[in-house]
């Protein structure tokens, strides 16, 4: 029922009302337009397996299903939204899109129904374009609307995950791993042991709350600019990590909605890690551990393994302008009484901490230098300098480098928000970062599901203007969500394309035996 | 024994045989030759043996393990265990080098050693083979049996060993091995320059390493581990646990084909009853434990005797009138353990949690407690009488208690000032107790410590 939503995608409810609205609710206000809504949700609620030869009558059979020349059918094309103009004043939508909220159901729904790129999703998750048991015995979670939680859905194919997601529409949905046996079976197998998991991308999860002792920006649920750059620290530390030392090449960084992100690793070596691997490899990627009690949080041996060499490497540059200049985290005295903490020198900090009562409001930037000034000018007797190098690279180390949340690496069951889907609190979409482009990434200027479902209407809105002919765009390609579903979808290419070769060579290897 | 078919013939070419001849042929095995002292325990035996030895080589073998993970339970140290073994082995389950001999691997006396090993060690598979539980507590120790031997070896003997193995490993050419000198040396902690340089490296999969890996004392380029020579017995080591594993699985599997034995399957299972003393197990009788009966109401005059794991976490639930999800298990399976019945149980948390409303009791709390005394979830078949009470090993190694959550034993997760503050609390002033308190958890004895208190309180 691609017309119900494309009519009105972004549904006119008063702010009273804006959270309330279930598909099924009884209607507040009786208008032409919303009537026509609930009535089509409720052909959707009836048999949501015919939804699609549930076309209003006024829309042409054929309008909704031109997209023959196009082999991308889950994007409902423009067409479908040519023939809306009949039904509903065109300048409805746009003046009303500022208002609406993104937890909508009807915004979700049309978010899901135009723009949600079900078909890269699906090869991504089965590494081919056939539909094989990597995505037919992998288990999907829904959060509802009410918030009630569906765990071991599983679906044949992508076109499939399309229809009870729309049936369904949920907040949000989560991926897990592929099972021995469908996971809609799990019941009905004889033994309980035969279903268990076999497979899962390598995950992990960067969330900026665990840095909020050394963030000195936001706190919580908040980020700005500043304390992003925590994260694209970690990015480029991690991912360099798994590439060079661990050889992944199919790394796929998305941005978590809100305040973090993920990292989806696809190669076939990752995806067969059991747990005892994934918690070798989360360990070989974990340094800061313990509590904010627990004193000094790196400690590590020298020399400096060649992981901590090059991370230390990337980190040095960030640490001068990312947390020096812009967290300026020893601003205040009883701050930079931790960086003395953390210092070996008790004749030095003496001296350090003289020279700073007395100039208070000293920037961060001059602290840290004065260690080396001060350590140079004789202070103390004692000094140490190798001591006192490890300890500013421990420094340097405890500020900038990763905190994973290492629980997320360890286990194949534990389930990920899928990328694309919407922040439930922010309303942004769960784009990939192109890695190439890393330092450009803003996660402010991530589009929330409101504004797309705007863009599209303001560019029917032109297109219909200009009746200009030719292939027609799909619905994410009038939006700003293009760049990351271009992004997405080269990648899985990439992915797929590694995958072929790698059966193919299975494939000769097995002919060689006999 | 049962004979197990590692490789199974090629369906394709199956079909050329002659069944009706074949299925009647008599079977030839290659007769086990022990050329080192080590076994991986890859091929099961073959030959007769009796069943009186089949049984005396079993519990022979059982001794040794129990006293392992006697010792694991204590926290020895490797070389307190390898003290404490080394003669219980000589007298139980001798297995000497083939040095010890002027004959060589084909002294009688080294071939019925290494023959009684090997045989024990399959009998022994296929008693532990039943339940993950067991399973998982056979590989473990034998593993560190395996571990205790290999180190013990002959380090000529051992290398020839290792290399009988035919493991997956690449040998690095002297010429990556000066290209990426100063990586290896960097990433290989007390390792010496001379050694890096002339030492031997090999190149393999991460994955087969990964405790090396975990810790981050190996050279990773592009998914593969340099490991130097040195490190050679964690990889060996991961390949036993690896094969004992899977022997295990097929073990399990294999089992019911014994069903209709009145011979062995007795044995079996008397071996792996004698193995599960240890740990606590819930006696299957239903009747109540002598005593007065336990109920709900009768729980807060008995904390005062519970051991301090579980009287922190009464005292906490007292405090907070709630338990995070680790330490409402740990508790509800102590309590299940002293006899409370499950309707006692869950009026005893019912009240305990008096913050909260029934309907959020009934919805979020309710079906733990019945799960934990088996009464809900899984298989009703399988999941008998629920779990097990926890055993000190269980609570001193599996999830250690994190932010707010007060599960564990005290006397390992707590810090020692912590530590003193609770045990005053709870009564414990003498001093010297709360000293040999202290020096029993710096050496990490924490059993020790709590018999100590234990100790007190019965004398007291």
């Amino acid at each position: 029922m691609p017309h119900s939503t494309v009519t009105d995608p972004v549904a006119p409810s008063s702010p009273t009302e804006e959270d309330s609205v279930l598909p099924d609710a009884p209607p507040h206000a009786v208008d032409e337009v919303k009537e026509e809504r609930e009535e089509a949700d409720e052909n959707e609620q009836e048999d949501g397996d015919t939804i699609r030869e549930a076309p209003k009558a006024d829309v042409k059979l054929e309008d909704i299903f031109n997209d023959d020349d196009e082999d991308d059918d889950e994007f409902s094309s423009s067409g479908a939204a040519t023939a809306k103009v009949e039904s509903s004043p065109p300048a409805a939508p746009l003046q009303l899109a500022p208002a609406a909220k993104y937890t909508d159901p009807e915004v979700m729904l049309a978010f899901y129904q135009r723009l949600f790129p079900f078909r890269y999703l699906f090869q991504w998750l089965n590494h081919s374009m056939k539909p094989s048991n990597d995505f037919g015995h992998r288990e999907f979670a829904f959060t509802l609307q009410n918030d009630a939680y569906l765990r071991y859905q599983s679906f044949p194919t992508g076109d499939l995950l399309r229809k009870d997601i729309l049936r369904l529409n949920p907040s949000r949905f989560e991926i897990g791993p592929v099972y021995t046996a469908n996971p809609r079976d799990r019941k009905t197998l004889r033994k309980s042991t035969a279903f268990r998991p076999i497979a899962k991308e390598l995950v992990f999860d960067i969330d900026l709350t665990d840095y909020d002792e050394i963030r000195t920006c936001c706190d919580k649920a908040n980020i700005c600019h500043k304390c992003w750059s925590f994260v694209t620290m970690a990015i480029k530390v991690v991912d360099a990590a798994l590439r060079e030392d661990f050889g992944f090449e199919h790394i796929m960084w998305v941005y978590s909605g809100r305040r973090g992100a993920h990292a989806w690793i696809s190669d076939k070596r990752a995806r067969n890690m059991d747990d005892q691997k994934r918690k070798a490899l989360a360990g070989y990627l974990e340094l800061i551990k313990g509590g904010a009690q627990s004193g000094k949080r790196v400690n590590v041996k020298r020399p400096l393994h060649p992981h901590l060499a090059r991370s230390l490497d990337i980190l040095k540059d960030h640490f001068q302008r990312d947390i020096l200049e812009d967290q300026d985290p020893w601003a205040e005295p009883q701050k930079a009484e931790r960086l003395l903490q953390l210092l070996p020198d008790k004749a030095l900090n003496d001296a350090l901490r003289k020279k700073w009562d007395t100039a208070p409001g000293r920037s961060s930037t001059s602290k840290w230098a004065d260690i080396d000034a001060l350590a140079k000018s004789g202070a103390s007797k004692t000094l140490d300098g190798k001591a006192l190098l490890d300890a500013k690279q421990d420094i340097v180390l405890e500020y900038t480098y990763p905190r994973l949340d290492v629980e997320v690496s360890k286990k194949q069951i534990h389930l990920l928000k899928s990328p694309f889907v919407i922040h439930p609190k922010t309303g942004r979409v769960c784009v990939p970062i192109d890695t190439r482009r890393l330092a450009k990434f803003d996660p402010l200027g991530v589009p929330t599901v409101t504004e797309l479902l705007g863009e599209i209407d303001e560019y029917d809105g032109r297109d219909l203007r200009e009746e200009g002919e030719g292939k027609k765009a799909q619905d994410y390609e009038k939006t700003s969500l293009k760049p990351y579903v271009d992004y997405f979808r080269s990648y899985v290419a990439g992915l797929l394309k590694d995958e072929k070769g790698v059966k193919r060579e299975r494939e000769d290897d097995d002919a060689m035996e006999f | 024994m049962i004979r197990q078919d590692y490789n199974r013939i090629d369906p394709k070419r199956r079909s050329t045989l002659d069944h009706k001849k074949k299925q009647f042929a008599t079977p030839t095995y290659k007769q086990q030759e022990y050329p080192h002292r080590l076994n991986l325990y890859e091929i099961p035996p073959t030959a007769e043996i009796t069943l009186e030895q089949f049984e005396q080589w079993a519990i022979d073998r059982l001794r040794i393990l129990a006293e392992l993970e006697a010792c694991s339970f204590r926290n020895k140290t490797l070389t307190e265990t390898a003290a404490y073994i080394t003669p219980l082995l000589q007298k139980w389950l001798p297995l000497h080098s083939n040095s010890s001999s002027s004959a060589g691997a084909q002294d009688e006396n080294l071939k019925l050693e290494r023959q009684k090993d090997h045989y024990s060690h399959f009998i022994l598979r296929l008693a532990f083979s039943s339940t993950e539980d067991l399973r998982r507590r056979f590989a473990r120790i034998e593993c560190s049996l395996f571990k205790l031997r290999f180190q013990n070896d002959d380090a000529r003997e051992r290398q020839a060993f290792v290399e009988s193995l035919q493991l997956d490993w690449e040998v690095v050419s002297e010429e990556e091995k000066r290209t990426l000198a100063t990586d290896l040396q960097n990433a290989t902690p007390g390792l010496r320059k001379q050694e890096v340089e002339e030492g031997g490296w090999f190149k393999v999969d991460f994955e087969t390493v990964p405790e090396l890996v975990e810790s981050r004392r190996v050279f990773l380029k592009r998914g593969k581990a340099y490991v130097p020579v040195r490190e050679q017995m964690s990889m060996v080591l991961a390949g036993f646990n690896e094969r004992v594993d899977k022997g295990l699985e097929l073990a399990a599997r294999a089992l019911p084909r014994l069903d209709e034995d009145d011979r062995l399957t007795p044995i079996l299972n008397h071996l792996s009853r004698n193995f599960a003393t240890p740990d606590s197990t819930l006696s299957d009788s239903d009747s109540a434990l002598p005593g007065a009966p336990i109920n709900a109401a009768s729980i807060d005059h008995l904390s005062q005797h519970f051991p301090l794991c579980m009287r922190n976490l009464y005292m906490t639930l007292r405090k907070n009138s709630h338990l995070k999800h680790f330490g409402r298990l740990q508790y509800t399976l102590f309590l299940k353990g002293i006899g409370l019945t499950l309707e006692d149980c869950l009026i005893f948390w019912r009240q305990a949690f008096k913050l909260i409303t029934d309907d959020t009791f009934n919805k979020e709390y309710r079906y733990n407690v019945r799960h934990a005394y088996g009464e809900v979830g899984g298989d009703a078949t399988r999941r008998g009488r629920g779990y097990s009470p926890f055993s000190c090993q269980k609570i001193l190694t599996e999830h250690p208690p994190g932010s707010g959550e007060s599960h564990g034993c005290p006397y390992r997760h707590f810090s020692a000032d912590n530590l003193t503050t609770l045990l005053q609390t709870t009564g414990v002033n003498d001093r010297d107790v709360l000293r040999g308190v202290k020096e029993d958890v710096e050496k990490k004895r924490y059993h020790i410590a709590c018999n100590r208190v234990f100790d007190w309180y019965v004398h007291f």
